[in-house]
């Protein structure tokens, strides 16, 4: 076993820790800790398989910006301890069930059924395409004008956001 | 350069929407000058559209297209745009909520169907349904102090988000299968089966199909719209529920001839049993409708089955159908939801059908426009609705669905009982309370002056379009 | 590949390293003597009373927002600023044409007064 896929193996058991500590804590701001080492864990099974943007944004927007919202939004909201929200064995709990298992074996399938020289192929090929240099490369050449038009996305949302959050109504 | 003037609708519609928020912002008094921008900017934007409509080819890098039906659907949307301008801004002074956002918000909502209308990348349509979607979200909670416009931005957004989820899983699904995110080369792809994962092209088209029925509010993803109809302001519900639901569906053009080639009877099945049930469940549940709103919403829910009809057909008559009835059903219920708007009071009230009891005597002109309105959504002779359920009716026979026809039959039957029905109560009923006022329609009239004359006019010279839309396809 | 992250993955674990010896050693090494003041929790000079958890105002929300907006722009930039010299004057244009596009949203929150705190 390479260096790589030990490194792997250990980022991936910590995500699934922290994805279950996410969704087991009872207290909404160790549930966001939880969150964030989740999304650091996340980054660096990202930087493991080469993709070295996609784990530099996972930490900047994700472990950055929307953590801060999430925390913010549990202040504003003050959610305390969650009160004995107990909920039974309930069918909402089957059919989670349920359609989890239906995508894990969805994913098996598509795996299993794919040809194994497809994917050899793409990995090859796409050791320089997570690198920033690439993406930057073809963020502005190919791909410059969606990059444009993602400016009008993100102010109308900040137009939104100053409608819809401004305090004073006159 | 040459991409600039090939693509000047859609530049000079992204820059000008960015302009109109830095006027808004620098303008000392709300109202007019916003106002009068916005509305200058779509009527130039529509000016540069004309001489589009003779080029045909892609722009940026290939990343959309320009001419073709794209020019046609910049046509609609910033036609209605216009209508909603003018419907919007009395209505939101009656409101008493006159900020100049909403100008800015419609540009940016048009500006965003502008892009998904010329996408030829699924990146693109991606983008442009987000910023025409996120656009919407904000207006239909515009009326801050309303509880229900607020409760219908939350369910609109929070539903929206989890669609637009399927639709980002769909599209890197499909991305995976083909290797491309460009339609021709999709197209290419899965014409030679050069595919790198097979079965993740059949997920990755249900996936973007799920995404944009709930966007078009087709069955069984329509459950939000009534709702979100109902609490919205009336003109923005007029604008979501038309050109909205027609950009949400001109996505689908360029996906459906990209990734299902003539033969693939598996996804036609699919969108037949969509469009089928979508007709149905709308028609149906619009009988038994008291609120005028909600009975308009489930009935747009009906129609975005019928435009479902042409992309079952997948053949150029059943395209030209989808153009030919995003535009006529444009007009008609952009027509009818304004005039809601005008007979609606403070705090909802007078959206009830038995408030439109009397109406004829009230108010003869408004009630003789709704009833022109009602006959075309109802498909009657020789209103433009019908000619749009004759083109798509006969596409879907031609393509050998005349199952799908006979039942589109059956509800747009169910259909008249209910747009017949306020005509009826409009005509044929008294009203108790005869102090009523309706409000002045000031610049709502023009919108409603428009919409009439482009319902008659597309019903009396059905060919004009028909042919031109036709010729897109070929 | 993995290779290359070696001096990283050294950098983070002295990094903590640092961090715990020097608890540790504060912990054992020095000398304590507690009083009362110094045991109480230090609120920079206010005395305190109530929960930590107190409910945050609306308007902080609002700064959140507008920061992630402006943070997801900071992620366009980071791969421009990486090409820089490769991209020319094309990559300089569109980067400034971007900017100005999000600066008329600047404008407009600024003159609408969604960063006045009352």
């Amino acid at each position: 076993m390479s260096l790589q896929v030990i490194m792997f193996m250990i980022l991936g058991v910590g995500a699934i820790v922290t994805a279950l500590g996410t969704i087991t804590r009872r207290n909404p701001v160790a549930s966001a800790m939880n969150l964030v080492a989740h999304f650091f864990m996340l980054s660096g099974l990202y930087l493991t398989l080469q993709a070295q943007f996609v784990a530099v944004v996972q930490v900047l927007v994700y472990a950055g910006a929307i953590m801060v919202l999430v925390v913010f939004v549990i202040m504003l909201l003050n959610v305390g301890k969650e009160e004995a929200h107990h909920e039974s064995f309930t069918i909402r709990k089957v059919l989670g069930l349920v359609f989890a298992g239906a995508i894990v074996v969805q994913m098996l399938a598509i795996y299993l059924g794919s040809s194994p020289s497809a994917m050899s192929q793409l990995s090859s090929k796409s050791l320089t395409l997570g690198a920033t240099e690439s993406i930057g490369t073809v963020l502005f050449n190919q791909y410059l004008f969606p990059f444009e038009v993602i400016s009008l996305l993100l102010l109308s949302a900040l137009i939104g956001a100053v409608i819809l959050a401004k305090r004073k109504v006159d | 350069m040459n991409d600039f003037i090939l693509a000047a609708p859609l530049v000079a519609m992204s820059f000008l929407s960015v302009i109109c928020i830095v006027v808004d912002a620098l303008s000392p008094k709300p109202g007019k000058i916003p106002f009068m921008f916005a509305g200058f900017s779509l009527l130039g934007a529509l000016l540069l559209t004309i001489p589009t409509f003779w080029y045909h080819g892609t722009a940026f890098q290939n990343m959309i297209t320009v001419g073709g039906y794209s020019a046609f659907f910049d046509v609609l949307f910033l036609i209605g745009g216009l209508l909603t301008l003018f419907a919007g801004r009395p209505y939101i002074a009656r409101e008493h909520f006159d900020h100049d956002e909403f100008y800015s918000l419609i540009m940016f909502s048009v500006a965003g169907m502008m892009v998904i209308g010329h996408s030829n990348n699924l990146l693109i349509s991606f983008i442009g349904i987000e910023i025409m979607s996120v656009s919407f979200y904000v207006l239909s909670g515009y009326l801050r102090k309303s509880i229900r416009s607020i409760e219908s931005a939350l369910k609109y957004f929070l539903l929206g988000s989890f669609a637009t989820g399927f639709l980002v899983f769909g599209i890197a699904l499909l991305y995976g299968a083909t290797g491309t995110l460009e339609f021709p080369a999709m197209h290419a792809a899965v014409v030679a089966d050069k595919l790198n994962f097979p079965n993740l092209l059949t997920v990755g088209i249900a996936l973007v199909l799920i995404g944009l029925s709930f966007k078009a509010a087709a069955f069984p993803f329509h459950q939000w719209a009534p709702d979100v109809y109902e609490g919205a302001p009336t003109v923005v519900t007029a604008f979501m529920s038309t050109a909205g639901k027609a950009a949400s569906l001109s996505a689908l053009i360029p996906v459906i001839a990209a990734v299902v080639p003539q033969t693939n009877w598996k996804v036609g099945m699919v969108l037949a049993v969509i469009s089928a049930a979508t007709m149905l469940v709308g028609n149906i549940s619009a009988v038994v409708q008291s609120n005028i709103k909600r009975m308009l919403a489930y009935s747009s829910v009906a129609h975005a089955g019928y435009l479902m009809m042409g992309f079952v057909a997948n053949n150029p008559n059943g395209m030209t159908g989808v153009l030919f009835y995003s535009a006529a059903y444009l007009f008609m219920q952009i027509g009818a939801f304004v005039i809601v708007s005008l007979i609606e009071k403070e705090n909802d009230g007078n959206l009830q059908l038995a408030d439109y009891a009397g109406l004829s005597k009230r108010n003869p002109v408004l009630a003789a426009l709704m009833a022109l309105f009602m006959f075309s959504l109802a498909g009657i002779p020789p209103m433009a609705g019908f000619f749009g359920k004759y083109y798509l009716f006969i596409a879907a026979v031609e393509a050998g669905y005349t199952w799908l026809t006979i039942v589109a039959v059956i509800s747009s039957m169910i259909s008249v009982y209910f747009y017949i029905g306020l005509v009826v109560t409009m005509y044929f009923k008294d009203s108790t309370d005869t102090t009523e006022q309706d409000s002045k329609p000031g610049l709502a009239g023009v919108t409603l002056a428009i919409s009439c004359a482009f319902v008659i006019i597309l019903g009396l010279f059905p060919q004009l379009i028909e042919k031109l839309a036709h010729s897109f396809f070929m | 590949m993995i290779e290359t992250y070696i001096p990283v993955i050294i950098m983070i674990l002295v990094g903590l390293g640092f961090g715990v010896a020097n608890i540790l050693l504060a912990e054992y090494i020095g000398p304590r003597r507690p009083t009362k003041e110094k045991i109480s929790t230090y609120e920079s000079g206010m005395e305190p009373v109530k929960s930590a958890r107190e409910r945050f105002s609306v308007k902080f929300y609002m700064v959140a927002m507008l920061f992630i907006l402006f943070d997801i722009e900071v992620v366009f930039m980071y791969p421009w600023a990486v090409q820089f010299k490769a991209l020319g004057t094309v990559g300089y244009v569109a980067m400034f044409l971007f900017m100005i596009l999000l600066f008329a949203g600047y404008i407009y929150i600024i003159k609408k007064g969604a960063l006045k705190w009352d």
